[in-house]
């Protein structure tokens, strides 16, 4: 059975565009999230979208799931592939189809790179907003499947508010085009329901873009604090000031130390946490901006304020910040990378009550991350080794994730759900939303075809899961990065 | 809340009797869309604001709510709607204006009224009461119901709890006007729109260029000085005016037709007056008129045309048609969250 649809593809497909042999699928076997490996059945490798299409229709007619994958640089497991399924690269659909200026919009194929729109922007001092931190290597696919957000969000919005049009392509091999560049398009937002769908309802053949001005400047102000809770105020302050940074970030005492001997950012040692907030716009506007951000911080009892320069200073200032990950393996043997989002108001009492958990599970947890949008990402740090710290990272992890539910929040900023925190989902749903969730897939993909198993857990699964989680168990191997 | 268990309760009898109902607050765009068709499911008393943390940016507010009580509450905080939807005399609700998606001057400029959606409550037409997004600004859990419902006209569920993402105020406003033909205003509109300038509504008609600068002082002080024009006075009253649709041009009775365009596309050709928004990628146009003709010129153009208020509702509907594959997978939508379209049933196509 599996042989002959493998022997059907390759039939349909160009030379060399279908792989199955073990070597060839060796690279395949994981995205992102390496504890999750399996050897699909196939990759496939088309070139344009009659080939996605043709491809859809062969697995649809044999009822072979399909999983859609663009760079693999997805952290939570949306593209791992099954034994049963047929792995959909998009990676050749690789080409920037135009690029108008006066519309301000690129039109691209899904496996052109975050970066390269940017890049084919800028002669025209144009630039595609959302910026991941993967944004060299992840594809505009797979933002579109993830809503990725990046470091500028805050302002310039997600994946979901810089889209405009989608081609797509159903399981059962429909081309639809959803969306439009004109505001406000006929029907349904199917737009929106599609951002973030991780690939359970249609494989995205091309979009388009919407492209705005690069600002013409700026800078960051550098803010210290002696006391956590007074920069978590400090976050909330800023907001309440009418101020919308174009990034806002915080590192507490453990990251700035295991950062600052990487890249001599000049972080003062002895802060209990430093808030990185930059403001962009013109010269004038900017200035104007950095000077209410620095009263706010000193209101909020900030002990010393720093104002990056120039360009070069600025980028000293951020090399701290995206250093923080690569910088914990010199701190910990292992770590354990959160994804939770909370109310800003919140930040300050969660980042108490997680040193509280410190102590409560003898690790310690550190805390770098996106302060502006109340997205956390706590790293809590252990040795695999010592099979007792796992079991302990697992549930301090599980205490937080259910803090931020709790808090009115979610399990999941900006990573998605996929393989990785299905459970929780149980969590944060009831079961009627996740019977919602279901019949929406159901109305896309009747079968179940596209990346079956994850981002929606069955009820069944939940059931399960929440007996599990009687015994402390949470999410499999924390042990692996998470960036 | 005895509100919302009395309304799951009609809910559920109605699905038994696969009886339709239309969902109204206000009334205030009865005109828009098709037709009413079913027993009256009023939902004014769902009325209040249930959270509002002006350090959030974020407000909840049960569907009920008049937007007028809302944007008092946020005007309180320094903050507003960015998406400045019409109130149409205060009687416009939140719920109906998720439910119509409809935005204001601001759109083009902030975003679509979706865009600021980040959570809802609502019953689905087996009337379960069913929650989606939250108070958060991130929040990837799960599919975007909750932007779904924006622009959904009702059919998929009745809203009953919204929570909206909110705007600072801008420290400074200042409206410029410029006399320009249709041509040269299209052109300035597309030229601003690809530079970093602060402008955050635009409108012309009958030979004048309005643009609106909204944010920093010194960012207003340096766009105005690079716009060139006269400073209009009174410049909220004329956009109150241009959102409220009470110009003179919106004043005649008859057709008043709605045509969404891409930025930089051209002049309609289309006789008689035309009041632009959006840096040109709105455009309104009085009827009577040939749609069809309209509906293919916007088409090759990649946009789309919607028959915003006529004297008698045509049987196609109001909205451009979708392609038979969309139709399909709308109705299937449709049949996921009201498997016995009881809900607003012919209220955005015919067939859902």
């Amino acid at each position: 059975m599996s042989h002959q649809v493998i022997e059907r593809l390759r039939r349909a497909l160009p030379a060399g565009a279908v792989l199955s042999s073990p070597e060839e699928l060796k690279p395949y076997e994981c995205d992102a999230l390496t504890m999750y490996r399996q050897t699909p059945l196939a990759v496939a490798l088309p070139v344009d979208e009659a080939q996605v299409i043709a491809l859809l229709r062969l697995c649809y007619e044999a009822k072979v799931p399909v999983i859609a994958r663009g760079a693999g640089t997805g952290l939570s497991g949306g593209a791992t592939p099954r034994q049963d399924a047929v792995l959909l690269s998009l990676a050749r659909l690789n080409r920037i189809i135009s690029v108008d200026p006066l519309a301000r919009t690129a039109r691209v194929q899904p496996g052109v790179r975050n970066l390269a729109i940017s890049e084919a922007a800028a002669p025209h001092n144009l630039y595609y907003a959302p910026d991941p931190s993967s944004q060299i290597a992840c594809t505009i696919g797979g933002n579109v499947a993830e809503n990725s957000g990046g470091v500028h969000c805050l302002k310039y919005g997600l994946t979901v508010h810089n889209l405009l049009a989608l081609r797509v392509v159903s399981m059962a091999g429909e081309v639809l085009e959803v969306g439009s560049a004109a505001p406000d398009a006929p029907g349904y937002d199917l737009l929106a329901l599609l951002t973030g769908s991780e690939g359970l309802l249609g494989v995205v053949t091309e979009v388009t873009v919407r492209l705005i001005p690069r600002p013409d400047c700026a800078r960051v102000v550098l803010a210290v604090f002696d006391d956590l809770a007074k920069a978590g105020r400090a976050v909330a302050d800023v907001i309440a000031a009418g101020i919308i940074p174009a990034g806002l970030e915080m590192m507490d005492r453990p990251t700035i130390a295991a950062v600052e001997p990487f890249v001599q950012a000049g972080y003062p040692l002895d802060a209990e946490a430093i808030l990185l907030c930059e403001s962009d716009g013109t010269p004038e506007e900017v200035a104007e901006e950095i000077g209410r951000m620095e009263a706010v911080m000193r209101n909020a009892g900030a002990t010393e304020c720093r104002v990056s320069r120039d360009e070069a200073e600025r980028l000293r200032f951020w090399a701290g910040r995206k250093a923080a990950f690569p910088a914990m393996g010199a701190l910990s043997p292992d770590y354990y990378c959160m994804d939770g989002s909370i109310p800003r108001q919140r930040l300050a009492a969660v980042l108490q009550a997680i040193r509280k958990m410190e102590a409560k599970y003898g690790l310690r947890c550190t805390n770098v991350f996106h302060a502006g949008d109340g997205n956390l990402h706590p790293l809590i740090l252990f040795d695999s080794n010592i099979p007792d710290e796992v079991a302990r990272a697992e549930a301090f992890g599980g205490e937080i994730l259910e803090l931020c539910v709790r808090e009115g929040g979610s399990i999941t900023g900006e990573h998605g759900v996929g393989m990785e925190k299905i459970n929780q989902m149980c969590v944060q749903f009831g079961s009627a939303e996740l019977e919602t969730f279901h019949a929406v897939k159901r109305a896309w993909d009747a079968l179940g075809l596209l990346n079956p198993g994850k981002a929606v857990p069955t009820l069944h699964r939940c059931a399960e899961f929440g007996r599990l989680r009687v015994h402390g168990g949470r999410v499999p191997h924390p042990e692996l990065p998470r960036f | 809340m005895a509100e919302l268990q009395s309304l799951q309760e009609r809910i559920r009898a109605a699905a038994a009797a696969h009886r339709p109902l239309c969902i109204r607050a206000g009334g205030s765009k009865d005109f828009y869309g098709g037709p009413l068709a079913g027993e009256p499911l009023d939902v004014s008393a769902l009325s209040g604001i249930t959270h509002c943390e002006p350090t959030e940016l974020v407000i909840s507010a049960r569907a009920g709510t008049p937007l007028v009580a809302l944007e008092r509450e946020l005007a309180a905080h320094e903050q507003m709607l960015a998406f400045e939807p019409p109130r149409f005399d205060g009687r416009a609700t939140l719920g109906g204006a998720v439910a119509s998606g409809l935005p204001g001057p601001r759109r083009a400029y902030c975003g679509a009224l979706r865009d600021f959606v980040l959570g809802v409550e609502m019953i689905d037409g087996r009337g379960e009461l069913l929650r989606f997004g939250g108070r958060v600004i991130k929040n990837v859990a799960g599919f975007d119901v909750s932007r779904l419902m924006a622009g959904s006209l009702g059919t998929l569920g009745l809203l009953t709890e919204i929570t909206l993402k909110t705007v600072p105020r801008p420290r400074a406003e200042c409206t410029l006007r410029l006399q320009l033909d249709q041509a040269r205003a299209l052109e300035s509109m597309t030229r601003w729109a690809t530079r970093p300038l602060p402008v955050s509504a635009t409108g012309w008609h009958d030979g004048t260029l309005h643009v609106r600068l909204s944010g920093a002082d010194a960012a207003v002080r340096a766009a105005r000085e690079a716009l060139g024009g006269e400073t209009l006075s009174g410049a909220d009253e004329y956009w109150e005016s241009v959102r409220e649709q009470r110009l003179a041009f919106f004043a005649a009775a008859g057709e008043l037709w709605r045509v969404s365009l891409p930025a930089h596309s051209p002049e309609l050709p289309v006789p008689g007056p035309t009041l632009i928004e959006w840096s040109g990628s709105l455009r309104w146009l009085p009827g009577p008129l040939d749609g069809g003709a309209l509906r293919a010129f916007a088409a090759r153009c990649g946009g789309h045309v919607t028959l915003y208020r006529a004297p008698v509702k045509p049987c196609e509907g109001p909205f451009q048609p979708l392609s038979a594959a969309m139709l399909s997978l709308h109705k299937r939508l449709k049949t996921a969250f009201d498997p016995y379209r009881i809900f607003n049933r012919g209220r955005l196509y015919p067939d859902l």
